[in-house]
């Protein structure tokens, strides 16, 4: 098993070694979006202080579900899915190895992200930086998780991406980015509080606010985190050794 | 001698549709079989059940005396699907010892696989930039990993030069004569000549079970694609 791990992750890493536009989108994207974000916002840093650091979950959270969703589709359409699974190596092997592979790519785009937000940009943060540092790690990690999970329910890449805007936008409508949560309608909060962005959301604007390690920053903590092995479990479940 | 394949009623339906009808056959340790039929006829339907990766299975398909698809089952198969299921952006090398890590073979089986399929010169190309052929061998080393004591060959010399193509055939022979048990499809009837055996495939339904010499005597026919027909003529009303 753990033989396993080590080697689709480091397969997975080759290939992203050798696919260099990947890689490069992959570690620029989130920081080119903020970089918009803050001069957009230029003469209004009272709204790039109260979005920013939301947006420092939101955009690794998307761009890793994209990146996770197409690459593990792209191993079923092009056949080497199933020819793991016809031999004796797991499902949980194979998905474990992916989430070591993009976990660690994403150690490097929060990394870059963080450094042109705090330092670059000159983004404010009232808490500690490390929990800062852990919670975008955390959400990028849970759209890598969700993104894998999804990809089982797209045959194609065209339904893969769609993901995008049916699964991702809503949780980005209603994470409290656009409208604070409470003050949602009724219906809408309660669905915000199943969606597990919320809480990615929630937990980084707590930390970039004030950062003390209250009771409600430790269940954003709590909830991001388990939704990742909950993710995880449920990809290796749903992924189908059998075909039409 | 032992089968290493047991297929009993094999029946499959995909989309309300037959795709297979009661198909029955045994395959021994030590042989090559060849599966054969025009496109569209079930060979891949057949060897993905035996590979235990079809769904909608009725009847009986086991492979070592397991359960097609179990654990145990897995263990024992080398399956190279029909199109080439090969990572595109990675090296002949890396392709192989990846396959190789995920079911436990070290780099001497890495290497032996390379060889086997005479790949050693492009050992460190990308696969994209490998012609068709080449790519198809790349598949069929990743087969050949860990000498699995049966090999399912899903049209394999596809698109390769004669030379090569009789190189392959001698190889899988060998393979048969050390104790692996091969079924390798083909819609080419030149090449139903090189196998022991023929299951002859249409429609879903096994046409014949025999020897290619028996085929032919028993419909008088001098070439199989004349005993083929005449097997398909007589089955009719």
């Amino acid at each position: 098993m753990w033989r396993q791990v080590a080697a689709t992750a480091r397969r997975v890493l080759l290939q992203l070694a050798h696919d260099r536009r990947t890689s490069g989108l992959l570690l620029v994207v989130p920081s080119v979006l903020m970089t918009l974000v803050r001069y957009a916002f230029t003469g209004q840093r009272a709204v790039f202080e109260g979005v920013g650091p939301m947006l420092l979950a939101l955009f690794p959270f998307t761009v890793m579900f994209v990146v996770a969703s197409v690459a593990m589709l792209r191993e079923r359409s092009n056949g080497t899915l199933e020819r793991l699974l016809a031999g004796p190596a797991g499902k949980g092997g194979l998905l474990a190895g992916y989430a070591l592979a993009f976990g660690a790519a994403t150690l490097l785009q929060v990394g870059v992200v963080l450094a042109v937000s705090l330092w670059g940009l000159s983004l404010k943060v009232g808490g500690s930086l490390w929990l800062v540092v852990l919670f975008a790690l955390l959400d990028a990690w849970l759209g890598m998780a969700l993104g894998l999970l999804l990809s089982a329910f797209a045959r194609t890449e065209f339904q893969a991406v769609q993901f995008l805007p049916a699964f991702v936008l809503p949780q980005f409508l209603l994470c409290g980015l656009l409208v604070p949560r409470d003050q949602m309608a009724g219906a809408l909060r309660l669905l915000s509080d199943f969606l597990p962005l919320s809480y990615a959301v929630d937990g980084v604007s707590r930390v970039a606010a004030s950062g003390a390690l209250t009771g409600a920053l430790w269940t954003d903590l709590v909830v991001v985190a388990a939704c990742i092995p909950v993710a995880l479990a449920l990809g290796a479940l749903t992924l189908q050794r059998k075909g039409e | 001698m032992e089968n290493l394949i047991q297929v009993e009623g094999l029946t499959v339906e995909r989309g309300g549709k037959r795709v297979l009808e009661g198909v029955t056959f045994a395959v021994p340790a030590g042989s090559l079989t060849g599966l054969i039929g025009p496109s569209g006829s079930g060979k891949t339907t057949v060897m993905r059940a035996v590979a235990g990766l079809q769904r909608h299975v009725d009847g009986l398909v086991r492979v070592a005396g397991f359960e097609a698809g179990s654990r145990a089952a897995r263990e024992v198969v080398g399956y190279q699907p029909q199109r080439p299921a090969v990572y595109l952006d990675l090296t002949v090398r890396q392709n192989i010892s990846y396959f190789a890590a995920m079911i436990g073979v070290d780099s001497a089986g890495v290497s032996e696989a390379i060889e086997r399929v005479s790949l050693g010169a492009q050992a460190a190309e990308r696969v994209e930039r490998l012609s068709g052929g080449q790519v198809a061998r790349v598949s069929l080393a990743i087969a050949l990993l860990g000498s699995p004591q049966v090999l399912l060959l899903d049209e394999p010399t596809v698109g390769l030069d004669p030379v090569l193509r009789d190189e392959l055939w001698r190889l899988f022979a060998s393979l048969a004569s050390l104790g692996t048990a091969l079924v390798v499809s083909s819609h080419v009837m030149d090449e139903a000549e090189r196998c022991e055996r023929l299951l002859l495939l249409r429609d879903g339904r096994l046409l014949a079970d025999a020897a290619p010499g028996t085929l032919k005597a028993e419909t008088s026919t001098q070439d199989l694609d004349s005993a083929f027909l005449s097997l398909i003529r007589q089955g009719r009303p």
